[in-house]
């Protein structure tokens, strides 16, 4: 081989290795996504989250009024603490299981960049958090549709037939909405931000229990948020008769704590109230800032980590 | 000069902290807003409290701020049902409190509260308070805890027609006041969704208030014209009460109007409804008579069908 030809292979075996490449990061996706399948702990709580999604029935029989409202509350809820849950245990696991298996290291032994390596991460469990949503929302629906159905018959036994017609015609509008559906966007987007956190926690911590400790520690602290704010912003000119620590304590959280009540929008749209879609824009907008920046700084700790 | 491991990993921290800390600052204002943006369209109006925590429980606050926040007011919501069945209406009050504290869009929460209070609970004074003066006082107190959860509903809900429609009730049944009742209707006339009966409550109990009479007999007026729809009993009586109370000119009765239809080819059931329930209603003029039994005849109404009429000179009681 002569030194031209040399330099050129180098060239092209150069330009071949991209500093990020979608298909090594969709490998590591897809790998990550198998293995979370793999996973009992997966199953065991998708299925727990269905038979929430069935007693809600229950729960519903139980509730002298609304019942069609107790359901969709109690799905919802269920959906929403399951999603975040998979979303935090999950993407615990998955930095000390790959040391723990040794697999870390022969990875980025490749050429594989460390931020294809925590992207391809997250988007495995983004995938896993689409399946669950996806399915606990067929769950929700089949459910849903079957208590309408309940709740029409009992309308038109119980009420005159111009409040029956009114009523019945506001549920059938009012129950599957493309709003709801929005709703339950809203919670899968609320789950990738909560698996984004604890990569970035991941990335740093040394133990997973640490992780899911203070991963959740978060995301509670984040429902406390607006509380926070409006502490710190205060009629007065911000938190002047808070005591010095507490005022710390109000800006630390404020600034970097999510603000986990923006999400919370589902709740008001089971009991019907309208969500515009500037609104679903702006919650979208943010959700997709704090998954970038959290990658980011998770990169950040990662890229210097020792390995 | 070489770096050590420990220096290099500390770097990588601070950077990220700095990120956290840029972004901390840069979502901080965006975070106001939408919060801002979202409190204007009336969604997420609920905000953890200390007296939340005390009825919900460690666990239930817990599981409220975990995003199981409507399913624990369902909980609590069936809580207060049993401590309604076991009479106790304290707590219910606690109770529904909370509830409306964590769903404050759920318009039922505070309709069912206000049911409980105002007419449950005040029934439940009157049946078990011996002294006069205290039950009254009791069951006054009942009404207007109805009273306040309805409006503190209404406050979060300004959308909705039935807190309004459940108010104008609330103040026609128990604190007997019709100008409020009217006013409540008439709000919730002006509400999407609203059902066809609260415009008319809202003029039939206007016609009651002292000193409104000639603006309720407007309103009247207008539903009459407004189509045959809004013929019943309710709108003829009121109409016929008014016109004797304003001197209403003989031409300008509505009984003109009915012997008008009933004089149009066509028309004859409408006119022959409309005459029987003015004649129900108080009328009496000799003209509604005999227009009524020459439609009868006309119709081929059999004998027992037809409408019974009163002495000329003799109006039904109120």
């Amino acid at each position: 081989m002569t030194a031209e030809n040399s330099s050129t292979a180098a060239t092209v075996h150069a330009s071949a290795h991209k500093l990020f490449s979608i298909w090594r990061t969709w490998a590591i996706a897809t790998n990550t996504f198998r293995d979370l399948v793999r996973q009992k702990v997966f199953y065991f709580m998708l299925v727990f989250a269905l038979i929430l999604i069935g007693t809600s029935l229950a729960m519903a029989s139980l509730s002298f009024q609304g019942q069609l409202q107790t359901v969709m509350d109690v799905c919802l809820g269920a959906m929403s603490v399951f999603t975040m849950l998979l979303a935090v245990l999950s993407t615990a696991m998955l930095l000390p299981k790959d040391m723990e298996d040794r697999t870390l290291y022969t990875i980025l032994a490749k050429p594989v960049a460390r931020f294809e390596y925590l992207t391809g991460k997250l988007v495995g469990v983004t995938m896993i958090l689409l399946v669950a949503t996806l399915l606990m929302t067929a769950a929700f629906c089949v459910v849903l549709h079957y208590w309408q159905g309940r709740e029409i018959e009992n309308l038109q036994l119980t009420e005159t037939a111009e409040r029956a017609a009114a009523a019945i015609a506001k549920l059938k509008v009012g129950t599957f909405t493309s709003t709801l559906f929005g709703g339950i966007g809203i919670i899968f987007l609320r789950a990738i931000v909560c698996a984004t956190l604890t990569l970035m926690l991941s990335c740093f911590a040394t133990s997973w229990l640490f992780t899911v400790i203070v991963a959740l520690m978060m995301i509670l602290a984040g429902h406390l948020v607006p509380i926070a704010r409006s502490v710190w912003q205060g009629p007065v000119g911000g938190a002047m008769d808070v005591p010095f620590h507490l005022a710390i304590l109000v800006r630390l959280i404020t600034v970097f704590v999510p603000d986990m009540q923006l999400f919370n929008v589902v709740d008001d749209i089971a009991v019907g109230a309208s969500v515009s879609a500037d609104v679903f824009l702006r919650v979208a907008g943010l959700g997709a800032g704090y998954v970038a920046i959290y990658l980011l700084v998770g990169y950040l700790f990662f890229a210097w980590r020792e390995l | 000069m070489r770096t050590s491991p420990g220096s290099v990993e500390m770097k990588g921290r601070v950077s990220g902290i700095l990120v956290l800390l840029a972004w901390g600052i840069v979502k901080f204002p965006v975070e106001a807003r939408l919060e801002r943006r979202m409190q204007d369209t009336r969604l997420g109006g609920y905000k953890p409290t200390a007296s939340l925590r005390q009825q919900a429980g460690q666990a239930g606050f817990i599981a409220a701020l975990g995003g199981l926040r409507a399913a624990v007011a369902d909980m609590l919501w069936i809580r207060a049902n049993i401590a309604w069945q076991d009479v106790q209406y304290g707590r219910m009050k606690l109770l529904f409190d909370t509830c409306t504290t964590m769903q404050p869009r759920r318009v039922s929460f505070w309709d069912i509260s206000a049911w409980h209070m105002a007419w449950n609970g005040a029934a439940h004074v009157e049946n078990t308070e011996k002294d006069p003066v205290a039950r009254n006082a009791k069951m006054r107190e009942f009404f207007k805890l109805g009273e306040d959860f309805l409006l503190r509903g209404i406050e979060n809900n300004p959308d909705s027609w039935e807190l309004y429609d459940r108010l104008g009730l609330l103040y026609r049944d128990k604190f007997k006041d019709v100008e409020k009742a009217s006013a409540a209707y008439e709000e919730a006339s002006q509400r999407p969704g609203h059902l066809d009966y609260t415009r008319r409550f809202a003029a039939y109990y206007l016609a009651e208030v002292p000193g409104r009479e000639r603006e309720a007999y407007a309103r009247l007026m207008a539903l009459f014209h407004e189509s045959e729809h809004e013929w019943l009993l309710t709108l003829f009586r009121q109409i016929q009460k008014l016109e004797a109370s304003l001197a209403i000119p003989d031409g300008q009765r509505i009984y003109h109007d009915i012997l008008k239809l009933a004089a149009t080819p066509g028309k004859e059931e409408s006119a022959y409804t409309a005459l029987t329930d003015l004649i129900k209603t108080g009328a009496r003029e000799p003209s509604v008579l005999e227009a009524t039994r020459a439609l009868e005849q006309k119709m081929d109404i059999p004998a027992e069908r037809r409408i019974k009429l009163p002495p000329h000179d003799q109006r039904p009681p109120e």
